[in-house]
């Protein structure tokens, strides 16, 4: 393919901790490599250069979870070729989506000392609720070696090469000995999206399921595997009430055993 | 022009969204805002209720940048309630950790967001055109950092290896000697940093600030110590909430955190540095003579060259411990949760992060409170932007928007950190 000019990258922030565009500034030894393929057009946490629309590859980060913010994702779309979200705030909502399950106005007065001062929506949403989105790449933070992938299959016109299965699956690849099955470690594993390389149980934890649901998730026969391990009822529900709370499978497993 | 305004609707290079507005009249400055535009999150609320197992977890995600920082004010926090203490090889591990820490999060600041300020670049990607083996030097030693941190935590954001009581797992001997050759390669990239950076040019300006720093009778300071400061402040972690009120200042919309006494002070690596510089190892205190930095500094552009040593020092101190590193019998001390309150204090690179909970006897939090650094900086950049702009007033206005720009990024403000406990109100104009 002829490109007469270079793909314009943008990244953009709602509500968020940074820490998934920051993995964009991780990339150490590909970063310099990269801004040679592409021109980053706007990217305010690394320059102050601040190129007009539109832009070829737009990567979001962060929830919806303002006024302002919920009209500002529709003109990100309209100036965005391709628009992929990074992370579980972008893509399920994040941890500031458990006040989707509580009063968001005891949250703010429990916060704030000046609560009318705050704007705020009652739910945190992913991106997806408000906008089409083209990819979502998943993680708490996302890894960021998937994210040179998921830039340069864009680049390429190409699928982004990430594999929607367990962690369970990435534990085998790994060598790493079952820590549920060995240890009677609960794990949310067998639930939770690849991506991150199984780091927990390589770690001697279980998984905490900070990537989100895989596909097709079995939630319910996990839920009981735990009981069976000593887990209460409270702390099922919390574990699936996490960094990826809102996302529905988990959302559905934790309010089946909130009481 | 006598009257203006100097608006910047998205602050480059700062972590997390925030703007400036400053109004001009008759050439003094009227108002000064740096407004918090960063949407809240409310991390204090949804603390409530979750288990203290879950809460250096939690806590991580309040910023990406330096999620070491929440993880190790959490759970000394927590090991004061409990009446946990966590010593030895351990205790060195979390030292490591937080050098990890440090290095990434100053090495990205001083190559990535600060320094193409002082060469007029408008980011490190176009700096490297120019001087691309200084940004390589700076990418390779901000890996160099996260390379600890990916090692002892499992991944560079939001490790997951750090728990109340210690680690769920510690590394073994041979893993942690393996750091050691790139620790040594970084210890003298950083003393190559200081001498690149003392030669930026720098503007004549210094305040008399109230610095607020943590002082340990042995180390230079990461997890514990009292607080103290340039005048007269000495208190105990637990004291903090007597000595310290967040106040809400008419001018701006955001929460500021003070001393009751005296009003605005100044956290992150410069009070650090003047509180503490008998503790720097001997080689950073050489490196910071040898620059003609004096032990103490009082020009907030300079702390570009005292983030530096420190970059020096957290390479220097991270040897120290790999080469004296055994296994500890146990990855973490056993203990059993109690009913209490417990507070603490750590410096996250950008300056210190109190913590505080109250527990249930099972471990639930009841209550949590959070103070982030940069929203104890925020009264002070405000003065420096108004006494700055102020000596630098006849400047063409590009350039004194860009200047005001580095004057915030001196104190390389997370705004995301700040975020989740300060008042928020957008005004549209």
């Amino acid at each position: 393919m002829v490109r007469n000019h270079k793909p314009k990258l943008a990244v953009w922030k709602f509500a968020s901790c940074d820490g998934c565009q920051l993995s964009l500034l991780d990339c150490e030894d590909e970063l310099l490599t990269l801004v040679d393929e592409i021109e980053i057009a706007n990217f305010a946490e690394a320059s102050r250069v601040i190129l007009k629309g539109p832009y070829d590859l737009s990567l979001v980060e962060g929830s919806i979870t303002t006024p302002h913010d919920e009209e500002r994702i529709h003109r990100v779309r309209r100036a965005s070729k391709h628009l992929v979200t990074i992370g579980a705030c972008a893509t399920s909502g994040g941890i500031q989506a458990l006040r989707n399950f509580k009063d968001v106005n005891e949250f703010i007065s429990l916060v704030y000392a000046s609560p009318k001062y705050i704007e705020t929506l009652n739910k945190s949403t992913p991106i997806s609720d408000h906008v089409y989105v083209d990819f979502e790449l998943h993680g708490c933070p996302i890894n960021k070696l998937q994210l040179v992938e998921v830039i340069s299959a864009f680049l390429h016109g190409r699928k982004p090469n990430t594999p929607s299965h367990s962690v369970c699956i990435e534990c085998k690849l790994r060598g790493t000995t079952c820590v549920m099955v060995a240890q009677g470690t609960p794990c949310l594993g067998p639930v939770t999206h690849a991506g991150c390389g199984a780091i927990c149980p390589s770690y001697a934890r279980g998984c905490y399921g900070c990537f989100g649901p895989k596909e097709t998730p079995n939630t319910v026969a996990l839920s009981a595997r735990w009981s069976k391990l000593g887990a209460k009822e409270d702390e099922i529900m919390r574990t699936f009430r996490g960094f990826n709370a809102y996302a529905e499978a988990f959302r559905k497993e934790s309010e089946a055993h909130e009481k | 022009m006598k009257n203006k305004t100097i608006k910047v609707d998205y602050l480059a290079r700062v972590e997390g969204e925030g703007a400036l507005y400053i109004k001009i009249k008759n050439n003094k400055v009227s108002d000064v805002k740096l407004k918090i535009i960063e949407p809240p999150r409310f991390f204090e609320a949804f603390l409530r209720g979750r288990m203290y197992t879950e809460a250096p977890d939690i806590t991580a995600r309040i910023c990406g940048i330096c999620p070491v920082a929440y993880q190790m004010s959490t759970v000394h926090a927590i090991e004061q309630a409990f009446g946990v203490t966590v010593e030895g090889q351990l205790r060195e591990l979390r030292r490591l950790l937080y050098c990890g820490e440090w290095i990434e999060s100053h090495v990205l600041h001083i190559y990535m967001l600060h320094a193409p300020d002082f060469l007029g670049y408008p980011d490190a990607m176009h700096m490297a055109q120019d001087y691309p083996d200084v940004v390589k030097r700076g990418l390779q030693m901000k890996k160099a950092g996260n390379a600890i941190v990916a090692l002892l935590g499992g991944r560079e954001v939001h490790p997951i290896n750090v728990r109340v009581g210690g680690f769920y797992k510690a590394p073994s001997k041979q893993e942690l000697g393996q750091l050691a050759e790139k620790l040594k390669w970084g210890r003298d990239a950083a003393l190559e940093t200081v001498l690149w950076t003392a030669q930026l040019p720098f503007p004549d300006f210094e305040q008399d600030y109230e610095f607020v720093a943590l002082r340990h009778p042995t180390e230079y300071p990461f997890n514990e110590g009292r607080l103290i400061s340039n005048k007269g402040l000495d208190i105990a972690i637990q004291d903090y909430e007597n000595h310290f009120i967040e106040e809400h200042v008419a001018h701006s919309n955001a929460l500021h955190s003070m001393l009751k006494e005296r009003g605005a002070y100044f956290v992150g690596p410069l009070a650090r540095y003047n509180l503490n510089f008998d503790k720097l190892s001997p080689l950073a205190q050489e490196a910071a003579k040898n620059v003609g930095l004096d032990s103490i500094c009082k020009n907030p552009f300079r702390s570009i060259i005292v983030r530096s040593i420190e970059v020096l020092y957290a390479f220097d101190e991270a040897l120290r411990i790999v080469e004296g590193y055994e296994l500890p019998e146990q990855p973490a001390v056993r203990f059993q949760p109690q009913a209490g309150i417990g507070s603490a204090c750590t410096e996250a690179p950008r300056g210190i992060l109190y913590h505080r909970y109250k527990l249930s006897g099972e471990g639930l939090i009841m209550d949590a409170k959070i103070v982030p650094p940069t929203s104890q900086n925020q009264k002070t950049i405000e003065n420096d932007l108004l006494n700055y702009v102020e000596q630098a007033i006849l400047l063409p206005e590009d350039q004194l928007t860009w200047q005001c720009e580095q004057a915030i990024r001196n104190y390389d403000p997370c705004i995301s950190c700040a975020t989740h406990f300060l008042t928020l109100h957008i005004e549209r104009e």
